[in-house]
């Protein structure tokens, strides 16, 4: 775990981060399975809120913290509410959520994906931070942008991501005013 | 906790996504296996962003802060944008659910079949 231990304080890999993350790992594995196996479409809604915040947990351990608020207000805040909104506005519908008949052909070729992306995730030499590519002073620039990320993000997303950003603005605006074209009573 | 076992964690949420994405028949529960696969890709992207070397850093090891902040939190900001576009997505997406639940009393994505005849 060299490439924690140059990167300054609250980053070394100890038992205890070790243990956070994989209780949040599992939960929100365990989380993600009910959404897909549960036939109760609120109760599936439930769980994909603790999946949600156990990514945003997930962004806390990689010392992305805007990241990790971003997801508690948005996925968890607006977009869960978004998704319980529409299931009670489809109350009717009382099957639940039903598998059609492609179901196990879907989940071998999800599991193929599953085994290559592991595979590819676990057998790259991947050039971690830490590793001695950088010279020292790079290194310690590093130390210095992940100590507190913020500010950086601020200036990146109104400096060098400018346009990206007008354009998610821009976006935004328009899936506003489509949602409502689509909704409206007429 | 290394940068392999964040990425097999997002492998398998996406799979599990995939896989839900894929085989459910209520248009709803598609959406929030879409959102699962989103919030892995977002894991992956954070994940690389944080621990590996950006090849640019390696060829120009006189960069500034600024652009190093950059190289380092490319990954961040691209979550920042994923986010944004799958909340538009989930929006109008719950919308066109609606708008179909209204006309046809379903979300079953095999009941809507109009531009099969």
């Amino acid at each position: 775990m060299g490439e924690a231990v140059m990167l300054g304080q609250g980053t070394e890999a100890s038992l205890a981060t070790d243990i956070v993350f994989w209780t949040i790992a599992v939960s929100s594995i365990v989380a993600a399975v009910a959404v897909v196996q549960l036939r109760n479409v609120f109760r599936a809604a439930l769980f994909l809120i603790v999946s949600f915040l156990g990514v945003a947990g997930m962004f806390v351990l990689l010392r992305a913290e805007f990241l990790a608020a971003v997801q508690v207000v948005i996925y968890v805040g607006a977009i869960s509410v978004l998704i319980i909104f529409a299931i009670l506005m489809t109350r009717d519908v009382d099957e639940g959520s039903p598998s059609h008949r492609l179901r196990i052909p879907v989940a071998i070729l999800a599991a193929a994906f599953m085994a290559v992306a592991i595979f590819v995730a676990v057998s790259t030499e991947w050039n971690l931070i830490g590793s001695g590519e950088l010279t020292e002073a790079a290194s310690s620039k590093a130390a210095e942008v992940f100590s507190n990320t913020i500010p950086w993000i601020a200036r990146l997303l109104v400096g060098n991501f400018v346009l990206a950003f007008e354009v998610a603005s821009v976006l935004l605006l328009a899936a506003i005013v489509g949602a409502l074209a689509l909704v409206r009573e007429r | 906790m290394s940068l392999e076992s964040f990425l097999v964690v997002a492998a398998i949420i996406f799979s599990i996504g995939l896989y839900g994405a894929l085989s459910k028949r209520n248009a709803i529960t598609v959406l929030m296996c879409v959102e699962l696969m989103f919030n892995a890709v977002n894991i992956t992207a954070v994940a690389l962003s944080r621990y590996v070397v950006p090849a640019a850093l390696v060829d120009s090891p006189g960069a500034t802060a600024d652009g190093i902040a950059q190289l380092l939190l490319t990954g961040q900001v691209f979550a920042i944008f994923i986010i944004t576009v799958a909340a538009a997505e989930v929006a109008l997406g719950l919308a066109i659910v609606i708008a179909i639940y209204r006309t046809r009393q379903s979300v079953f994505v095999t009941d809507i079949n109009l531009m099969k005849r």
